[in-house]
C-alpha cells in the first residue's frame, strides 16, 4: 500500500521526521517496506515559458530559445523539436541538479551560450504510467499542460516534494488498505486525533429512483449494493492535486469521474465503479451470476469468458462488469458521458478471490474485496465520492441513494478482563490506559476492570480476548515489554535415542571421508526407469503431487538412490574426480494409492561413492565400521539380486536375519543413464531398522589375561566357495578358542588351478581360562582343517 | 717395566684423544686391555718382578688400566653424542612438504547450523521432536486457525497430494501434534523439511528447512517469549547481538511478532547483507492462539504459551555468507568441503 505522506497528513498531524515516523509505525504493527522520496536530488529546476525560438547559426539540428523563468530571461540551446513559443517547460538552471545527480552548468554550444537545459520526462525520471494520459513521452521536452507560475520549483509543481511510504499490509488488516486506515493507525500510534473526510449525505428523497433501478439476485455474494446518480457531468481532467496523489499511489489518472472513484478507493479502501447511464439497457443494474461461457470485454480491452461461479454487474441485456474486479469496456465513461450511476457494493471475499484467480485478473479493487471489506463502508465511500464530485464541479449529484442492505451486521461485543493483560503479556497497564488505547482505535469501551468492548465494523479481525491483548501490546510497544526467562516448571532438554543414533552415524560416516548431502524429497517419475527398477518393484508405487512445480519434481521419492546418482553425475561433470557421500532422509511409502491416510515415512541411509579407485570392499568396510559404531554385531552380508546393481557385485545386509539394505556396484546401464563413465558404488539401508538394532549400552569386556597364539593357513578352494562360508566354518569349529579370523590374502593365478582360488587366513587362538598348550591348539586347528576339507573341499597349501 | 707402563699410559692417552669413531676406540681398548693387549701382556710379566716391586708396579698398572677405561668411557660418551648429532643432522626433513591427510568428510552446513541451534535450546530445557512431512490439511491449516480462505491454502502456495493431504508448508503442525500427545508443561523444538510451491532461485526453494519452537505452561507470558528468544540470539550470534520485536500477523499466534537481530556481519551499522538497515529478520513468533490451544484440548483460560519458527536455510546462508540457496541442494563436493 503506497501512502504519500502529504495525503496522510490530511487526516492526522505528523510532526516527526520521516524516519522516526516510519519507526513508530513499524513498532505499532504497520510494517514499512520502503520509503521513496520523490524528486530526490532535484534542485534549481523551475517552470519556464518559452518566449522565443530562433535558428542556431552554426548547427542545423540545434535551436536557440529564450525562456522566461520569472526572475530573468535565459538563453538555452536545445536539440528538441517538440516545443513551440508559449510552451511551459521544466528548466534546469545553471548550477542545478537532476534526479540522477547530474549537475547542469552554463556552457557554449557551437558558439552560442546556453545557460541551462530544458528537461525531458526521462531526465526528470517521470514515468509514463504515472503521468496524465496523453502526456507526450517521446524524446521531447516535457511540456506542462497548464500555466504554472514562472520560476516555481518543479518539485512543487509536480508534487515531487513528497515522501511515499510503502506499507506491508497483512491479511488480517484490509482496513489498512486505505489512507484513512493508515491514518487511524498513525493517530493511535502518535496519540493524535483522526480527522474524518467530509461526505455528501443523501436525503430521504426518492429522486434517484427516476434514474435507475437495481436488482440483486445473489444476496450471499453481494450483501450490500449502494447506487447514486450524477447528472450534468462535464468530463475533463481532474485537478492536478488529485492527479498527483493518484500517481504517487500508483494509479493512473484518467478523467474527473474515474479519478474520483479511484481516489475514494485509495482514501477509504472501498472500490466503486461508475457506469455511463445511457449505455445501461433499461437503466437497470443487475447483480447476478454469469451464464456459462458468457463473454465480456473488460476495461483493459481483453475478451473474457466467464462461468456460473463469477458474479457480474449487468443490465437487462448483458454483463457490464465483473463484480469487484473490473468494469466492462463498453459501459466505460467517455468524453460525452453526461450521467453516471456509481455502484458501490460489498462482495463476498471468497467469490472475488476465486473469480480473480479464474480470470487471472487481479486489480486494486479485487485485492481489497478478496480480503473482506467493512459492510458499513459502502454508503460512506459513495457519499464521499459524491461530495468530491460536487466540490470539484464534475457534475450534479441527484438526491437520494439506492441502498440494498438487507442484513445489517451487528457489531461484535467482547468481554475483557483487564487482569488478563498482565497474565498474557507480562506487563502492568493501568485500566485507564487500556481504555485510552482501545478508544484511539475506535473501539467503544465501557466498564472498569471487566470491560465491554464494542469492536468497530472495520476490524473484523478482532474476535476475542487475545486479539484485544495484541492491540494493547502493540500500542504499549513490544520494545517496552520486559524480557524474562521462564521461571515456571523446570524441564530438562533432551534428544531422543534416534537423534543420538543419527548423530553417531553421521560422525562415523564423516570420519570415514563421506560428505553429508541433502537432496529434494520429490523426484521425477522417470527416475525409476533410470535406476532400472522392475515394472513390478513396489518402489514404483510413489505418491504423486497434484500441483508439482514440474514433471521432474512431481512424485515423492521411495528411494534416494536416484538423487544420489544424480548428484554424483553433477559432481563428475563439474570435474570433481572422486567423492563419497551419504544422506539420511525420509522416503515416503504409501500404504495404498491414491492416499487415504498418511503414508509411512521411513528414514533411509543412502551412501554413494565414485572415483578414487574405490571398489565394493571400500563400501563394505564403511558399512562394517558403521555397524561397529552402532554396536551391532549379529549381521551378515550375502550375495543378492537387485536390478539397479551389477549382478555379480551386489549384496544384502542382514541384521539378526532381517534384511536391512542392499549395496554394491551400480549396474553399468544405470550409470550410463546418469552419464557417469566410472564405477559407482551405492548402498541404501533402512535407517529406522538400524536404529532399532543399535545398542547404545556398551559394556567393558576385561582385557585378556592369557596369551594368544596365531596360526596362519593357506587353503585352496573352488571359486564357488565364499569367504563367508569358510569364515563361518573356522569360527564354529574352533568353538570358543578362536578369537579372531583374518583373511589376509586372496590369490588366483599361475600356481592355482583354473576355477580355484587360494585364501590365506590368520587364526588367533585364545582361551579366557588358561594359557593354551600346543596340544590344545593342534587339536582345535586340526578340527578346523578337517571340517574345511570335508565341507568345502579345501586343500591345505604347504 | 715401569718405563713400559709409563709409555702405555702416554701412548694410549694420546691415541684416545685422536680417536674419531667408536670402532677406533674399540681397537684401542683391544690393543691395550684385550686378552692380548699390551697392558694385559705386561701384567702377565708381573710374576717375574721381585716381591717388593710387585705391589708398587701392580698398583701402578691398575691405575693405568683404570685410567684407560675411564678415558675410553668418556670418549665413548662424546663419540656417541657426536654420532647422534650427526645422525639427527642427517635425518632432517623439509617440514614445508604437505602433510599426509586422511580423507575425512563433513556434515552438511545445514546440519551443522541445526546442531548449534539444538544445543542452545537443549540448554534452555527444550526437547527435540520430529513430525511427518506429509501432513493432513487439518494439522497444517485447520487446527492452526487458518481461515477457510487463507491464501496459504492455495495450490499456488502449497503442494497437495489429495484434497486432505499435503506436503507440510511449515513445521507448525507439530505444535498441534505435540500438544495433542503431551499435556503441559511443553518445551520443545521441531526441526524439519518444509515445502512450498516456489520456483528454485537464489533465495527460494520448493523444499527448505524450519525449526519450530513451542512452550506451553501455566504463567507463560510474552515477556518469556522475548527473554527466551533474546538468549537464543545472543548465544547464536554473539553476546552483543540486539533484538527487535515487531508486531506481525500469523493465524496461530496472538499477539504475533517478528524478531530482527542486529546484522552479525556489520554489527548493525549497515551493509549489503542487511540492505543497509542494520537489522536482519530472523524468525516469526507469538503467543499461542487460544483457538489452537483449545483445538488441542488445552484450556486457554489456564494455560498460555509461545511459539516460534525460523528458517534454517536462511540462518545458514547468513552465517556462512552464502549468496545462493541453490548451493545447499546441489551438493557439489567443493562446496561441502568448506564447512
Amino acid at each position: 500500500m503506497l501512502v504519500p505522506i502529504k495525503w496522510l497528513m490530511d487526516y492526522v498531524d505528523i510532526d516527526l521526521e520521516i524516519n522516526d515516523f516510519v519507526d513508530f509505525m513499524i513498532m505499532s504493527g504497520s510494517n514499512v517496506e520502503s520509503v521513496k522520496e520523490t524528486g530526490k536530488n532535484i534542485d534549481k529546476v523551475v517552470v519556464g515559458k518559452i518566449i522565443e525560438i530562433k535558428d542556431h547559426p552554426n548547427a542545423e539540428k540545434l535551436i536557440i530559445t529564450n525562456v522566461d523563468v520569472g526572475s530573468e530571461i535565459v538563453q538555452i540551446v536545445t536539440g528538441a523539436t517538440n516545443i513551440k513559443e508559449g510552451d511551459y517547460v521544466p528548466v534546469a538552471l545553471h548550477g542545478s541538479t537532476l534526479p540522477d545527480g547530474t549537475r547542469i552548468k552554463k556552457g557554449n554550444l557551437r558558439g552560442v551560450e546556453s545557460k541551462g537545459m530544458l528537461c525531458s520526462p526521462d531526465e526528470l525520471e517521470l514515468e509514463a504510467e504515472n503521468l496524465p494520459e496523453g502526456t507526450d513521452m517521446t524524446d521531447g521536452i516535457h511540456i506542462f499542460e497548464k500555466e504554472y507560475p514562472l520560476g516555481e520549483d518543479i518539485k512543487k509543481v509536480l508534487g515531487l516534494d513528497d515522501k511515499i511510504i510503502e506499507f506491508e499490509i497483512t491479511n488480517n488488516r484490509p482496513d489498512c488498505l486505505s489512507i484513512l486506515g493508515i491514518a487511524r493507525e498513525a493517530a493511535a500510534t502518535l496519540k493524535k486525533d483522526l480527522k474524518y473526510p467530509q461526505i455528501d449525505s443523501p436525503s430521504e428523497s426518492k429522486e434517484v429512483d427516476n434514474y435507475i433501478s437495481i436488482d440483486v439476485r445473489n444476496i450471499d455474494l453481494c450483501p450490500r449494493l449502494a447506487v447514486r446518480v450524477i447528472k450534468n457531468i462535464t468530463i475533463k481532467s481532474s485537478p492536478m492535486w488529485m492527479q498527483e496523489r493518484l500517481i504517487k499511489s500508483g494509479v493512473r489518472p484518467i478523467n474527473n469521474i474515474v479519478d474520483i472513484t479511484n481516489y475514494v478507493m485509495l482514501e477509504l479502501g472501498q472500490p466503486m465503479h461508475a457506469y455511463d447511464l445511457k449505455k445501461l439497457n433499461k437503466r437497470k443494474i443487475i447483480v447476478r451470476n454469469a451464464n456459462k461461457n458468457e463473454k465480456i470485454t473488460t476495461l483493459d480491452e481483453k475478451d473474457r469468458v466467464l462461468d456460473e461461479s463469477v458474479l457480474v454487474i449487468a443490465d437487462e441485456e448483458r454483463a457490464i462488469g465483473v463484480a469487484g474486479i473490473m468494469g466492462g469496456f463498453d459501459s466505460e465513461i467517455e468524453n460525452d458521458t453526461r450521467e453516471v450511476a456509481i455502484e458501490c457494493a460489498n462482495f463476498n471475499p471468497v467469490s472475488i478471490r476465486k473469480s480473480s484467480k479464474l480470470l487471472g485478473l487481479r486489480t486494486e479493487a479485487s485485492s481489497r474485496f478478496e480480503k473482506g471489506l467493512d459492510m458499513e463502508l459502502a454508503s460512506f465511500a459513495l457519499n464521499r465520492a459524491c461530495y468530491l464530485i460536487e466540490k470539484l464541479g464534475a457534475g450534479e449529484v441527484v438526491d437520494g441513494i439506492i441502498d440494498f442492505y438487507p442484513n445489517k451486521k451487528n457489531k461484535r461485543v467482547i468481554k475483557f478482563d483487564t487482569d488478563r493483560v498482565k497474565w498474557l503479556l507480562g506487563i502492568d497497564v493501568k485500566i485507564s490506559e487500556v481504555k485510552r488505547m482501545l478508544k484511539s482505535l475506535e473501539f467503544e469501551v465501557t466498564g472498569n476492570k471487566m470491560l465491554d468492548i464494542i469492536v468497530p465494523t472495520f476490524r473484523d479481525d478482532i474476535m476475542m480476548e487475545a486479539d484485544i491483548n495484541e492491540e494493547i501490546a502493540r500500542l504499549y510497544g513490544y520494545d517496552n515489554i520486559p524480557s524474562k526467562l521462564m521461571d515456571t516448571t523446570f524441564t530438562q532438554g533432551l534428544v531422543s535415542d534416534k537423534q543420538k543414533i543419527v548423530d553417531i552415524a553421521k560422525n562415523c560416516l564423516t570420519a570415514q571421508g563421506l560428505f553429508e548431502v541433502l537432496t529434494y524429497s520429490f523426484v521425477s517419475p522417470s527416475s525409476f526407469n533410470k535406476i532400472k527398477l522392475n515394472k513390478d518393484n513396489s518402489s514404483r508405487n510413489a505418491i504423486k503431487l497434484i500441483n508439482p512445480i514440474g514433471e521432474d519434481q512431481s512424485i515423492m521419492r521411495t528411494t534416494i538412490i536416484a538423487n544420489m546418482l544424480e548428484l554424483i553425475s553433477r559432481n563428475y561433470n563439474r570435474k570433481v574426480d572422486d567423492g563419497c557421500f551419504f544422506e539420511i532422509s525420509k522416503v515416503y511409502l504409501a500404504k495404498s494409492l491414491p492416499l487415504n491416510e498418511l503414508p509411512e515415512e521411513k528414514d533411509v541411509l543412502t551412501i554413494g561413492m565414485y572415483g578414487g579407485g574405490y571398489d565394493f570392499y571400500d563400501l563394505k568396510g564403511i558399512i562394517e565400521n558403521l555397524l561397529s559404531a552402532l554396536n551391532i554385531e549379529n549381521y551378515k552380508v550375502v550375495a543378492d539380486n537387485h536390478e539397479t546393481f551389477h549382478p555379480g557385485k551386489v549384496a544384502k545386509l542382514l541384521i539378526n536375519n532381517k534384511t536391512i539394505g542392499v549395496f554394491g556396484e551400480v549396474h553399468p546401464i544405470v550409470i550410463d543413464n546418469f552419464d557417469i563413465p566410472l564405477s559407482v558404488f551405492v548402498g541404501e539401508f533402512d535407517f529406522d531398522e538400524l536404529v532399532l538394532q543399535t545398542d547404545l549400552d556398551r559394556k567393558y569386556k576385561p582385557l585378556p589375561k592369557f596369551p594368544s597364539i596365531e596360526r596362519d593357513i593357506a587353503i585352496v578352494v573352488s571359486d564357488e566357495i565364499s569367504a563367508g562360508q569358510i569364515d563361518e566354518i573356522i569360527r564354529t569349529k574352533g568353538a570358543k578358542l578362536v578369537e579372531k579370523v583374518e583373511l589376509f590374502d586372496v590369490y588366483k593365478g599361475s600356481q592355482i588351478e583354473e576355477g580355484y582360488k587360494s585364501l590365506a587366513y590368520k587364526i588367533v587362538y585364545r582361551s579366557s581360562e588358561k594359557t593354551l598348550t600346543e596340544k590344545d591348539i593342534t587339536k582345535a586347528h586340526n578340527k578346523i582343517l578337517n571340517s574345511l576339507a570335508n565341507q568345502v573341499g579345501a586343500i591345505l597349501r604347504q | 717395566m715401569k718405563d713400559n707402563l709409563e709409555r702405555i699410559k702416554e701412548e694410549s692417552s694420546d691415541a684416545i684423544k685422536k680417536v674419531q669413531t667408536l670402532k677406533q676406540l674399540d681397537d684401542i681398548r683391544v690393543r691395550y686391555l684385550g686378552k692380548k693387549g699390551e697392558l694385559t701382556l705386561l701384567l702377565r710379566e708381573m710374576g717375574k718382578l721381585n716381591p717388593t716391586e710387585r705391589p708398587i708396579i701392580g698398583q701402578m698398572a691398575n691405575d693405568i688400566r683404570n685410567g684407560i677405561n675411564k678415558r675410553i668411557e668418556e670418549a665413548t660418551i662424546n663419540l656417541k653424542k657426536k654420532d647422534l648429532e650427526l645422525r639427527l643432522q642427517h635425518e632432517s626433513i623439509d617440514v614445508t612438504i604437505p602433510g599426509k591427510r586422511k580423507k575425512i568428510g563433513n556434515k552438511h552446513p545445514l546440519t551443522k547450523v541445526l546442531d548449534e541451534v539444538i544445543q542452545i535450546f537443549i540448554g534452555m530445557g527444550f526437547s527435540v521432536a520430529e513430525g511427518p512431512e506429509i501432513e493432513t490439511v487439518y494439522y497444517n491449516f485447520d487446527a492452526l486457525n487458518h481461515s477457510e480462505t487463507h491464501p496459504a491454502r492455495d495450490m499456488q502456495d502449497t503442494f497437495y497430494i489429495t484434497e486432505d493431504i499435503l506436503l507440510r508448508s511449515s513445521t507448525s503442525p507439530n505444535q498441534v501434534r505435540i500438544m495433542e500427545k503431551q499435556g503441559p508443561p511443553i518445551r520443545v523444538i521441531v526441526p524439519g523439511k518444509v515445502f512450498r510451491s516456489d520456483q528454485i532461485d537464489a533465495t527460494h526453494s520448493p523444499m527448505f528447512h524450519q525449526i519450530e519452537g513451542l512452550v506451553v505452561d501455566k504463567g507463560i507470558t510474552m515477556a518469556n517469549l522475548k527473554g527466551t528468544l533474546e538468549v537464543f540470539a545472543k548465544m547464536f550470534y554473539g553476546e552483543k547481538t540486539k533484538t527487535k520485536f515487531r508486531p506481525h500477523n500469523f493465524p496461530f499466534t496472538e499477539p504475533s511478532a517478528e524478531m530482527d537481530c542486529t546484522c552479525s556481519s556489520c554489527n548493525g551499522s549497515g551493509c549489503h547483507i542487511c540492505k543497509d538497515t542494520g537489522w536482519i529478520e530472523i524468525l516469526g513468533s507469538g503467543m499461542v492462539h487460544p483457538n489452537v490451544l483449545a483445538n488441542c484440548g488445552i484450556d486457554p483460560e489456564i494455560y498460555s504459551g509461545f511459539a516460534f519458527g525460523m528458517g534454517l536455510d536462511r540462518i545458514a546462508l547468513l552465517k556462512y555468507d552464502i549468496s545462493d540457496l541453490r548451493l545447499m541442494f546441489e551438493n557439489d563436493k567443493r562446496f561441502l568441503m568448506q564447512f
